[in-house]
């Protein structure tokens, strides 16, 4: 496990809390590496990771299906691990690198995920999908999960609704009995 | 010609779903977006006395906020908000129309801002003081003042007396708790403003055009003047059938502020939209010893809103499927202090056949027949209510099919009797119906000189493959390679579609595609007439093909002009029809898909831990144009089965008239670890009759019958009949 | 989610001085569940103190041959670590049960001691809460109460505390570190969780300015004779309706050392070691089980919707301890309960 060095951004310093209720949060600048390319957001502190990527950074391939952790759609890759976009503040990301549904593709072409989703028919809405991906390359760098069942465990934090789930299964297999 | 046809291809629109491409509803940019939050009310029932909206409106950042006392003109008659699937009785809804609460979560204000979080947090700035009144939420409480609603079936024979009299009777009630459909896509709408009041609406929705003409209606507005665009939907299931309140105030916000406005609902408001109302199902069988029926009786009570009927057909299933001389069914609607019931997949029958189902596996225990068996002595080859035959029913097949492929006669009949380590094992079946319905609908075709061709149409693809099936017939029709292809859907502005509803979207948009190429076939015979030394000089539209690229004699594949040459000879660089098709009207026979589905589960039997291990669901559907996309539609129908018997269940705490699990942690649906293996077996069934393609439909079947097959296999697993539903672990836990 | 001011810690010390000075600041870590409760308005912080890059993610061997675990190791790297695979696999199994793996990439050891209840009313702003609003009254009583608590509840509060992580803590001695304006104090973690009494909007016992640097483990981890069992609503991604962790140590048949702790039906983990002193010296077996199942339970006070819990309580510690003491943990992928 490598520590997360501070970042070069100072910390903010402590004032008095006395916020004024009719003045929204003064915005801070958050640097980011956005599927490779560096980016920089000016975002106020109660924006999340998954709003400066929709709104502010238009990257809208991340979903927003619950916005509290409860659905998975908002998946994306963080330092190369899988978390939900939805609860963490863009403010505390900085320094990352975010992997989004977008910069899966290599020049073009599909990541094998994203071929073996099209071929298993591994959704129909294609809502939950961007986030079912990005949860299954985290689970194959997590390198934990072999079988079908700890595959279907280890991706239970992604709903989708249409059901796809077995396909969604074999896809993954496929991909790992690939690489 | 079906090169394309009947083939598992890969969906059209998979590229851009799996790489972030597609845009939903809520993602489309506009000019100087201002966005929306919506307020809801923390009362079930009562007044505004008032609404506060100044603290809110000091916040820097805050454009405006929407009330029913200060908000754009809204029509004030019944008829404007009525859209194509509104209750015919009833008065719709009408966000911030007036100060009247009549539903917990009813939303009571829009606030408008420079960017959402400062709409969210000025929202709760917002202070509203109400005059409460009495309420009730709580259908158990209400049912005995539930009132009759007028269906077509007629009585049949006099089955009280039948049931009184007959040798073997069962009756239960069985309960199916409130459900929503939680599509994964939060409820959006993207109001782009184009200047002088005219609009382009980004809507999450089942139909464009319905949505175009309510919000006309609303707003008294032209067609010309408000465009509805929704390309993709992240998943609707009727939840966006009718257009949902937050178009409105996106509207409403666009026109208050004359800029663009964005709302999207919280997972949490979407509770407060249409649900699977909750339903009280009656059903008495009475039987001969022989495992015939004498009578079926089915009373059904179902939820509805103070200020809507919504009714859909919970009885009259058994009619499709058994033969029986006598048949009564009363459906009544409660009304409660809640948000109008919507169509959810396969609406009333999910429902109705689910108690019908578990009432038939209790009549074959009484009997002490095999399901399987009591099912094919009741079979019945006509329409127990018209008296007509079927265009196809292979339902027969269904049964042996399914049976054949999960080893149904391994089965041992008594509860409890088959056991994997501390496990019990129960394996059940049930039989499911649906209607095969079909609508008129227009498709335009562009052919360019170049082999290219669009097809567009208003019909949405809500995740079921619309997209993927009108490419794959207009190539067929065309005679065009699937990537030579483009299919244009959900756009307000293009040709007539109904909403996507029913399973009726195949059929309807099939036939329609290939009544519009039989005219570009048509103008193309006339170009190729003219070409010099024409082979096809003599042939009739009928009597020529559009195949590789080429017009070709049916009858002497030899004899052909190419498109490319026919065109370029007449000159035209492109051939663009839009035709309307209407199906013939023919009453003579009964159309319905059927299905059968068994079901394993294994329960743990000291801590009640219920595991659905393996399903087979047998589909007789006509046609399936889409070997790989229909699989995944049944596959996801009996997923929602799943849920439904297991996991589903909207809770109320009557005391508040709120919803106690109004997000998607605490309203279960299944999740992956709940789902193991699904077959799916489609019987081959031609049809001739249903109409001239063979397509029934494919969306609603696949859930209909799963619960009853899933109760049932509880039951044989564990001895316990449990007829409410979710069976959760604390109904079979052993004593 | 109301205005807040955001401010980064980089020490602990830091950390603690910025929270004295403002009792309406909250820490914030993993923020899983804390930016939940500030969507849901029921968690309104003036000052959100980012503690999440605090250097407090290491496991590594004490001096005394147990584990000390850092406040921000996230929950994935706690399961996941050899030290605590091999050494103590409950709390792998327990971690594992718990949320699903995004969310466990994402929450901290620290933050999931701290997190609060998900009984529907507290959530539900609409409705009055004792936990949410001091003295505001309980909903719950007389409500939904599926999910609520059956041991150790008041007249104030019958929430339950969701985590699976402190439950299989509770059954292994953990001690939780904290760092004060006054210095560090070690809590065992059966007395950091608080039950609801009168204050029920007291969680636990940790000070207003005190922060969770660390948890220690001792060095007995039970990797041998062990289970964690968790019984919900559908079978990953849902709060337990009971889960139980049993440790043994045996010695042939003989039960020589026992721990028992249960989940889901209290405001605490709920460890009882009178049952655990039923077990000691007895044979493994289904009568000693039922026994000491019967002591967690001689108090069990039910409502409307859980009187069910009481009985499954009941068969999941038998079964439980039936798996630890025959050395086949309950699997948290495979389903099929052993």
């Amino acid at each position: 496990m490598v520590e997360k060095q501070p970042q070069s951004s100072k910390p903010q310093s402590a004032k008095t809390v006395t916020a004024d209720p009719f003045a929204p949060p003064d915005r801070l600048a958050v640097a980011l590496v956005v599927n490779g390319v560096a980016r920089r957001v000016d975002v106020a502190p109660w924006t999340s990771l998954l709003d400066a990527l929709r709104d502010h950074l238009g990257l809208t391939g991340t979903k927003k299906g619950c916005d509290h952790g409860q659905c998975g759609a908002c998946t994306v890759l963080v330092d190369g691990r899988r978390i939900n976009s939805c609860l963490t503040l863009a403010v505390m990301q900085d320094g990352a690198e975010v992997t989004t549904i977008e910069g899966l593709a290599n020049d073009g072409a599909l990541h094998p995920l994203q071929q073996a989703f099209i071929e298993h028919d591994a959704f129909q809405c294609g809502y939950c999908s961007p986030g079912q991906i990005c949860s299954a390359a985290g689970l194959i760098a997590e390198g934990r999960a072999r079988s079908a069942d700890e595959i279907r465990e280890l991706m239970s934090g992604n709903i989708c609704r249409c059901g796809a789930y077995p396909n969604i299964v074999a896809a993954i297999q496929q991909v790992i009995g690939q690489s | 010609m079906n090169a394309h046809v009947g083939t598992p291809a890969s969906r059209v629109d998979g590229p851009a779903k799996v790489t972030g491409q597609a845009k939903y509803a809520g993602e489309f940019a506009a000019e100087g977006l201002a966005h929306g939050f919506v307020v809801e009310a923390t009362i079930t029932k009562g007044r505004i006395r008032r609404i506060d909206t100044v603290p809110a409106l000091k916040v820097k950042g805050v454009l405006d906020v929407l009330t029913h006392e200060r908000r754009p003109a809204m029509a004030d008659d019944d008829q404007a908000w009525k859209d194509d699937v509104a209750p015919e009785q009833g008065s719709p809804f009408r966000p911030l129309y007036d100060d009247a609460v009549r539903f917990s979560g009813q939303p009571v204000a829009l606030v408008l801002a420079e960017d959402w979080e400062t709409a969210r947090y000025a929202a709760t700035l917002i202070d509203i003081e109400y005059q409460q009144e009495a309420f009730s939420t709580d259908l158990e409480k209400q049912r005995a003042h539930a009132f009759v609603v007028e269906k077509a079936e007629q009585p049949r024979g006099d089955a009280a007396k039948a049931l009184a009299s007959a040798s073997v009777r069962h009756e239960g009630e069985y309960f199916v708790p409130t459900e929503h459909h939680n599509p994964m896509e939060l409820f959006a709408s993207t109001a782009s403003w184009d200047g002088n009041g005219r609009l382009t609406v980004y809507d999450k929705t089942q139909g464009v055009q319905n949505v175009r003409n309510y919000l006309c209606g609303a707003f008294r507005k032209k067609h010309d003047e408000l465009r509805v665009i929704s390309p993709y939907v992240g998943g609707a299931f009727g939840s966006g059938l009718r257009p949902q309140y937050q178009v409105v105030l996106a509207v409403a916000g666009a026109l208050a502020l004359k800029r663009s406005v964005r709302v999207v609902l919280t997972r949490q408001q979407m509770y407060g939209l249409g649900h699977r109302p909750a339903s009280i199902e009656r059903i008495s069988l009475g039987a001969r010893a022989d495992g015939t029926l004498d009578a079926v009786a089915h009373e059904a009570i179902a939820v509805t809103s103070q200020f809507e009927a919504f009714s859909r057909n919970d009885t009259g299933w058994a009619d499709l499927l058994y033969k029986s001389p006598a048949a009564k069914s009363v459906h009544r609607l409660a009304r409660l202090d809640v948000s109008t019931p919507s169509d959810m997949r396969a609406p009333g029958a999910a429902t109705g056949v689910y108690a019908l189902e578990s009432a038939m596996d209790e009549l074959a225990v009484a009997l002490k027949l095999d399901p399987v068996e009591l099912r094919l002595r009741c079979y019945s080859d006509r329409d127990q209510s018209s008296n007509l035959p079927y265009t196809s029913k292979r339902l027969r097949e269904c049964y042996s099919q399914a049976a054949d492929a999960f080893g149904w006669n391994r089965r041992n009949g008594e509860p409890r009797s088959m056991r994997d380590g501390s496990d019990l094992v129960g394996w059940g079946m049930a039989s499911g119906v649906w209607e095969a319905l079909q609508m008129p609908a227009a498709i335009r075709i562009v052919l360019s000189a170049n082999g290219h061709a669009e097809i567009s149409c208003a019909a949405s693809d809500i995740g079921t493959g619309t997209y993927t099936i009108v490419a794959q017939v207009a190539a067929d029709a065309l005679g065009l390679p699937l990537e030579n292809l483009s299919v244009r859907l959900g756009d307000s502005s293009l040709p007539q579609a109904p909403v996507e509803g029913g399973s009726w979207m195949a059929a309807t948009t099939a036939h329609a595609v290939v009544h519009t190429a039989r005219e570009i076939r048509g103008e193309l015979l006339k170009l190729a007439k003219a070409v010099a030394n024409s082979p096809l000089k003599n042939a009739d539209v009928d009597d020529v093909l559009l195949v590789d690229g080429k017009i070709t004699s049916q009858r002497d594949a030899s004899q052909s002009v190419s498109i490319a040459n026919a065109m370029r000879h007449g000159k035209v660089d492109r051939i663009e029809k839009e035709e309307i098709h209407h199906f013939a009207d023919d009453k003579s026979h009964a159309r319905n898909t059927h299905s059968a589905v068994f079901a394993e589960v294994k329960v743990d039997e000291q801590l009640g831990v219920i595991r659905v291990t393996r399903v087979v669901s047998a589909i007789a559907a006509g046609r399936i144009l889409n070997t790989k996309t229909g699989h995944s539609q049944i596959m996801g129908g009996v997923v929602w089965g799943i849920g439904m018997a297991l996991h589903e269940e909207t809770v109320f705490d009557h005391r508040f008239g709120r919803i106690m699990n109004a997000n998607i942690a605490e309203y279960h649906v299944p999740v992956n670890a709940d789902i193991h293996d699904i077959k799916v077996i489609f019987v081959d069934e031609p049809d001739e009759l249903v109409n001239p393609l063979g397509i029934k439909g494919l969306g609603e079947i696949g859930i209909v019958g799963v619960a009853a097959a899933i109760a049932n296999a509880v039951y044989h697993a564990t001895g316990k009949r449990v007829r409410d539903l979710p069976i959760t672990l604390d109904k079979v836990m052993a004593r | 989610m109301i205005n807040f001011q955001y401010v980064r810690a980089s020490t602990v010390a830091e950390a603690v001085n910025l929270k004295a000075a403002n009792p309406a600041a909250k820490f914030i870590a993993g923020g899983t569940n804390l930016i939940d409760l500030m969507k849901e308005h029921v968690e309104r912080p003036s000052q959100l103190i980012d503690i999440s890059r605090l250097p407090l993610r290491r496991i590594e061997q004490t001096a005394d041959g147990g584990v000390r675990i850092g406040a921000m190791v996230p929950n994935t790297d706690l399961a996941y670590h050899p030290l605590i695979e091999a050494h103590y696999p409950i709390l792998s199994s327990a971690v594992m049960a718990g949320a699903s793996q995004q969310l466990r990439n994402m929450a901290s050891v620290g933050g999931n001691l701290m997190q609060r209840t998900r009984c529907a009313y507290f959530y539900d702003t609409a409705t009055p809460c004792n936990k949410r609003e001091p003295y505001s009254g309980c909903s719950a009583i007389g409500g939904q109460t599926r999910g609520h608590a059956i041991l150790g509840a008041s007249e104030s509060c019958i929430a339950t505390y969701p985590s699976d992580m402190s439950v299989a803590l509770a059954a292994l001695d953990a001690r939780v570190l904290v760092t004060g304006p006054s210095g560090e104090r070690t809590i065992p973690v059966s007395d950091f969780h608080r039950l609801p009494g009168d204050q029920p909007h007291l969680d636990n016992n940790l000070g207003p300015a005190e922060i969770i640097t660390a948890v220690e483990l001792p060095p007995r981890g039970f990797a041998t004779h062990y289970s964690y069992l968790k019984i919900r609503d559908r079978l990953s991604y849902a709060f337990a309706l009971v889960s139980v962790a049993a440790a043994l140590e045996m010695d042939g048949d003989t039960v020589k050392e026992a721990r028992l702790a249960l989940g889901g039906v209290a405001h605490k983990p709920w460890r009882d070691i009178r049952a655990e002193a039923v077990l000691h010296g007895n044979v493994a077996n289904e009568a000693s089980f039922r026994t000491a199942a019967d002591v967690v339970l001689r108090e069990a006070r039910p409502h409307t919707h859980n009187a069910f819990k009481v009985e499954l309580a009941r068969r999941a510690i038998v079964r439980t301890l039936t798996q630890a003491a025959r050395g086949t943990p309950q699997s948290q992928s495979n389903k099929k309960i052993a």
